[in-house]
């Protein structure tokens, strides 16, 4: 321990601290300032930035000590006292805050940017946030606040808040309200799980496989058990009950016993006084392999030849998807396009890294054993520690932190199971935080596939058939592959008229690291492979790319590939129409591509369509509780997730809206799976439908109640009581919600609603019927410039359409369209995760390059708003849609700006420019190619 | 993980090496540490028992212009020298470069010795001292020198500086004189690692009429394991005139005796070949139209 003093927040601090602290660590551990957040600790996101006497640094790889004397402003110190900064508020008002997680790193950026210069440009706040990293915004409410802010600052009038066009709103349905619990978010103050901490805490590591598949020969840990500080040393021996976990198959060893399947396994974890210490026991475990072959892609997978990776062989599931007679289809076309498409596994990148920490019951207040996570699946992840733990789950209790981010990537079991583990035996509360570059080789990702597909019309343009193959990357274990792939298949015909289909989809597991849930759910995939064939046939039919899909599109009446007659809610066509306008320019005549000395520039086009909710037969219900407290406050209660995407206040805007209250006075409790309902996982962007549904459904229940109580009271017929800001009035008597509650409870009856919402039925793949209740549909044209001396593909505007149902918050599904869509531009230009026979490549953020604010494009957002009857105020999914089109509207407007067509993802400039110059007009290979 | 233990925030030169010698081999020189800490954060280096910060060290942060010659501190930021006026208008290139390192939070840590003394092929500050022919102080064996920059890099990521024992103290350049100039560019990918596919530094001196190249320094990097100059086309542009032939010959003979190599996840080898043109078209022309607009260094 040395002492150091410093400035921190215009406050003088005096510290005694380890000289091995950067400046982060002393901020979060010495300081208790957990504000700044970590992210990568590689200097590449951004998200840790302070400012050191003025002037911004990536705390995490700022040792504290060169801080010594120095003045140091983070997050908390942005604004005296209570109060907001311009650019928090401005970052609320635009929109600029999801999970939050990176708020802290931008907003702090942007203050140092403001202060050097009062009036910045557009190019200007690129500049100054390229290495500030956010995967949930997309980066355009990011300018407009920071500009705002600016503006302020120099005196100035704000900007007003950018907002879709919409139909006539509801009171409070159809409104950007702010969204729930932002204010903390822009503050510092919001909890994420590594910023829990509790008396006499343990850090905990696990020890990863060093092979992608092996037998585990022997494993010492004596070494490890003896370090000072160690106080656990677990592997497969030490589990209670059920070694395996999984969400739709449980396959995936909680310790690796015998057999290890890709380098992500865990074969041991350590809890120790420090992380340091735990760190150091890592290296002290000894374990003795014998290799076994490496099965490194999927069509190898398949093959006789290749070892199985699990005892039931390596082909996790054969999708089948089959309608008309495709032969007889064929047979009918004037013209066959057949083409083969792959694409490579991708990364989440949530900026924050898995955290989870257990503390054991009797301790620290707690009366169970209670696991805080930032978890999309709080009551599965409760079942499966349950069963490794052989205790009953209501002797279990998860806890929901907020979750910087999930995309998919929070849905299987991380550190939960272990951290249980650890406390049962210590006794002590423990902490499992990844790091960065552990969070890159462990966690399922984007199924890397191989698409092959032929696409039939008939010269007048009408699509006759569609068969398809595909190879879906599924990795070690099976996580969700089963229904990512299955998405996949079933959405392989496009959002289109086909009247002959047969697709094949193979999932196949190797010795990659898992594939899972992903914003998509594998019909990003499929998407770039179908839209593409969409612009190749019509090249080859003569007709315009936009006038095709349109002729195609489905409608309501159209049955899909899968036998679904589509009842309602059909606006493909009108996204269409609505991006078709957009791209006209304003004077002069359309057109698709044109060169300006050396840079070719080219739109492209694509649609897509989105299933909403489980589907596919599986039983899909949402619990949501309501409740009325004595001061009229009201609380809504489920156990879904809000990782961003804003759930919190759809369901606070159902419930407001239903029982005539003021936004404001709806709280809502997630993700406890002690005081919240089931409302189910949250993926297959469910739960606006789903959770929306049971807490509307549940305010309605608990406002007949309080109707009938109040009529009793007033002694009115309950039909004229009106509802108004929390009071029930009758001809000038008035009661308040909250003085209802006493006399309700004295009456035995509860000030609170419970209602358990079941979707509308579905029906498995293969017989028929809906598969799913209902679809978003989506289309997107992308201009691009290519620089023909480089082969750099720039995308500049991004137009996007898309019908969401209805509109329930404006600005925050604003925000999550363009979110998605620069996900996707990173999908298509930037990412890939690379592994070579099993062994990660990408093994550091600096080896995985997710979209920064430069990439940005200028971005252009209609909402169509076609109902779902069954639907929260006709709302469907919209968490997923807006990343599929992007990727093939890019591609075509690639070939249409240069000829030259891209069958692999992401876009090589090297093999661009070397098609270009060789003359030739296909490119079979991508980035990770390059070797 | 704690990458190490004891930090030392020396304050002059002499403490810096009296640390080194103290803890012989076990104290390493971290100035931005933007290469550094992340090499061990990803474990591509152990980490180190003992670290010595030179950035507080007022020699080692100075840029100074003493007539003709800028004399640059070892640990000037990037941010600082993308800043400088002076270096703006008698060192164009270099201040090209650094502006494009990183971000700004790693510009405002990143140094431009860290940059040199890393000895990676394609550091983008080093590129540019190389075309300036920039000259580096350093201490060895305790024994302090001038020595010419070409001279610190042994190969891919090995210095002839051993940073747990000695420190490159300042560098030494020609200020751009009327009828000088230069220009840097680069070409990345959005992809993977952030270093230059490649990077291209140019320096050029022109006639009194401007008309023609008296003299010209090229760095293009990486084409080696170490930066150099591509010298056959800088004696071929002496004398030439400063015309779109010579720059269209001079990219022939580049593309002829620089033989780049394919490297993984970067670029390949053809690819590299084409950007050595495109590099070369777009930083000649540029440093060419500075050099006709250079004005003389005012007395200071
Ligand atoms: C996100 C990110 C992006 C980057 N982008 C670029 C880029 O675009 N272009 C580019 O060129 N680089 C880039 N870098 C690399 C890095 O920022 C630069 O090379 C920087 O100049 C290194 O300087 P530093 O002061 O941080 O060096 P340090 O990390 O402190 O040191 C690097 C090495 O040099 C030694 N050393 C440092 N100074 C001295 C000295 N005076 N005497 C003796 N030994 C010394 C150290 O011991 C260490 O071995 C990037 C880095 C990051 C994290
Ligand atoms: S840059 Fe510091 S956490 Fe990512
Ligand atoms: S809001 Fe930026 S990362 Fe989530």
């Amino acid at each position: 321990m040395t002492p150091i003093t410093l400035t921190v927040n215009q406050k003088q601090v005096e510290l005694d601290v380890p000289e091995s602290r950067t400046l982060a660590e002393l901020l979060r551990l010495d300081l208790g300032l957990t504000g700044t957040k970590i992210g990568c600790e590689e200097a590449e996101c951004g998200i840790c930035t302070v400012l050191v006497d003025g002037v911004p640094v990536d705390s995490c790889v700022y040792p504290a000590f060169r801080a010594q004397g120095r003045e140091i402003t983070t997050i908390e110190g942005l604004a005296p006292g209570n109060n907001l900064h311009p650019l928090q508020s401005s970052f609320i008002d635009h929109g600029a805050v999801q999970c939050g997680f990176c708020t802290p790193g931008l907003i702090m950026t942007s203050a140092a940017l403001i202060d050097t210069n009062p009036n910045p440009t557009d190019q200007d706040i690129k500049t100054a946030l390229k290495d500030t990293f956010c995967r949930c915004t997309g980066y355009t409410s990011v300018i407009q606040a920071i500009k705002s802010a600016a503006a302020e600052m120099r005196g100035e009038a704000p900007f007003p808040v950018q907002l879709p066009a919409v139909e006539e709103p509801e009171r409070i349905v159809g409104h950007s309200v702010a969204p729930y619990g932002v204010r903390d978010k822009v503050t510092g103050a919001a909890r994420f799980t590594d910023d829990y901490n509790f008396p006499h805490m343990l850090y905990a590591r696990t020890l990863r496989s060093t092979y992608p598949h092996a037998r585990v020969l022997r494993i010492d840990t004596s070494a490890a058990r003896a370090l000072d500080g160690v106080q656990a040393v677990l592997t497969h021996e030490d589990i209670p009950g059920e070694n395996l976990h999984g969400l739709v198959r449980r396959d995936w060893p909680v310790l690796c016993g015998d057999v290890v399947r890709y380098t992500g396994d865990a074969v041991a974890v350590v809890a120790a006084t420090t992380p340091e210490v735990a760190a150091a026991a890592l290296d002290l475990i000894q374990v003795d392999y014998d290799l076994l072959p490496v099965v490194s892609d999927p069509e190898y997978a398949r093959s006789p030849e290749a070892p199985d990776i699990h005892p039931a062989g390596n082909l996790l599931k054969h999708i089948k998807v089959r309608h008309g007679d495709v032969e007889q289809g064929f047979a009918e076309a004037d013209v066959v396009v057949e083409r083969e498409y792959r694409t490579p596994i991708i990364e989440h990148a949530f900026l924050e890294p898995e955290c989870a920490i257990a503390v054991p019951a009797g301790v620290a207040d707690h009366d169970k054993l209670t696991v805080y996570v930032g978890s999309q699946i709080p009551y599965q992840d409760r079942e499966q520690i349950a069963l490794a733990l052989d205790m009953p789950a209501d002797t279990v209790r998860v806890r929901g932190t907020l979750i910087g981010g999930g995309f998919g990537g929070k849905e299987d079991i991380a550190g939960q199971i272990h951290v249980a583990l650890l406390a049962r035996v210590t006794g002590h509360p423990v902490k499992m935080l990844y790091t960065r570059q552990e969070s890159l080789v462990f966690h399922p990702k984007r199924h890397a596939t191989i698409i092959r597909i032929k696409t039939g019309a008939k010269k007048d343009g009408h699509l006759v058939a569609v068969q398809a193959e595909l190879y879906g990357d599924a990795g070690a274990y099976a996580s969700l592959s089963d229904k990512v792939m299955t998405r996949a298949t079933t959405h392989a015909t496009g959002p289109y008229v086909v009247p002959h289909a047969k697709i094949d989809c193979y999932a196949m597991y190797t010795n990659n690291p898992p594939s899972g849930a992903f914003r998509g759910f594998g019909v990003t995939q499929s998407a770039f492979a179908v839209e593409q064939n969409m612009d190749i046939l019509a090249g080859e039919l003569g007709l315009d790319p936009v006038k095709f899909r349109r002729m195609n599109a489905q409608q309501v009446g159209a049955t899909t590939a899968t036998g679904q007659v589509l009842r309602e809610s059909v606006g493909l066509i009108e996204t269409i129409d609505d991006v078709r306008r957009d791209m006209q320019p304003e004077n002069g005549d359309f057109r698709w591509a044109w060169r300006e000395g050396n840079a070719a520039y080219g739109w492209g086009f694509a649609s897509a369509y989105k299933n909403t909710g489980l589907g596919g037969g599986a039983p899909d219900r949402a619990e949501a509780e309501v409740e009325v407290f004595d001061d009229g406050s009201v609380e809504v209660r489920t156990s879904s997730a809000d990782m961003g995407q804003g759930l919190a206040h759809v369901l606070a805007q159902c419930v407001a809206e239903e029982l005539m209250l003021p936004y404001e006075r709806v709280k809502v409790l997630l993700s406890d799976t002690d005081l919240t309902p089931d409302g189910g996982p949250t993926t297959a962007s469910r739960q606006t439908f789903m959770s929306g549904n049971a807490a509307r459904l549940a305010a309605i229940a608990l406002r007949e109640a309080f109707t009938r109580q109040a009529a009793e009271i007033m002694d009115v017929p309950p039909n004229e009581l009106r509802y108004e800001e929390g009071l029930l009035r009758y001809n000038g008597q008035q009661v308040e919600l909250g003085q209802l509650v006493g006399r309700m409870k004295q009456h035995g009856v509860s000030p609170r609603a419970r209602y358990e919402y079941w979707a509308p039925e579905t029906k498995p793949l293969g017989t028929g019927g809906d598969m799913h209740f209902a679809f978003s549909y989506a289309t997107q044209a992308a201009l691009v410039k290519v620089d023909l001396e480089t082969g750099e593909v720039y995308v500049l505007k991004l137009i996007s359409s898309t019908d969401v149902g209805r509109a329930i918050n404006p600005l925050s599904l604003k925000g999550q369209i363009e979110g998605g869509i620069v996900m996707a531009l990173g999908n298509c230009l930037t990412e890939a995760f690379i592994v070579e026979d099993g062994i990660p490549w990408t093994t550091a953020l600096a080896r995985y390059k997710i979209p920064s604010i430069k990439h940005v494009p200028e971005m252009i957002t209609h909402l169509v708003e076609h109902r779902v009857n069954s639907g929260p105020y006709g709302a469907k999914g919209v968490g997923e849609i807006p990343s599929i089109a992007t990727t093939p509207a890019i591609c075509n407007a690639v070939y249409h700006a240069t000829g030259v067509r891209i069958y692999s993802i992401p876009i090589d400039q090297d093999a661009l420019l070397l098609a270009l110059k060789r003359n030739q007009t296909e490119v079979h290979t991508a980035w990770p190619d390059v070797k | 993980m704690q990458l190490w233990n004891r930090y030392f925030l020396a304050s002059s030169v002499d403490e810096t090496l009296e640390l080194l010698l103290q803890y012989d081999g076990q104290a390493r020189i971290i100035a931005g540490g933007t290469d550094l800490l992340i090499e061990m954060r990803e474990g591509h280096r152990p980490p180190q028992p003992v670290l010595v910060d030179i950035t507080a060290i007022p020699a080692l942060t100075t840029i100074e212009q003493d007539n003709d010659q800028i004399i640059l501190g070892a640990c000037v930021t990037h941010a600082r020298i993308t800043h400088s006026t002076a270096l703006q208008k008698r060192a164009t290139c270099l201040v090209e470069s650094c502006g494009v390192v990183g971000g700004p939070q790693v510009r405002n840590v990143g140094t431009i010795g860290g940059n040199v003394a890393h000895a990676l092929p394609a550091g983008d500050g080093t590129t540019s001292l190389v075309a300036l022919d920039a000259e580096a102080e350093v201490v060895i064996d305790g024994e302090r020198h001038w020595r010419p920059i070409l001279e610190l890099f042994q190969g891919p990521g090995v210095s002839l500086l051993d940073s747990t024992r000695d420190l490159l103290v300042r560098f030494r350049f020609q200020a751009h004189q009327p009828h000088e100039g230069s220009a840097f560019d680069r070409i990345m990918r959005p992809q993977g690692v952030a270093l230059p596919i490649l990077g291209c530094a140019v320096w050029v001196r022109l006639n009194a009429d401007n008309s023609h190249y008296e003299a010209a320094r090229i760095c293009i990097a990486p084409v080696g394991p170490t930066p150099r100059r591509i010298t056959a086309v800088e004696n071929m542009l002496a004398g030439c005139p400063a015309t779109e032939d010579t720059l269209e010959a001079a990219v022939a003979l580049a593309q002829e005796v620089i033989k780049p190599r394919t490297s993984k996840y970067r670029a390949t080898a053809p690819y590299r070949s084409e950007m050595v043109a495109v590099l070369l078209r777009r930083a000649l022309p540029a440093a060419v139209e500075r050099a006709k607009t250079t004005m003389p260094v005012t007395s200071q």
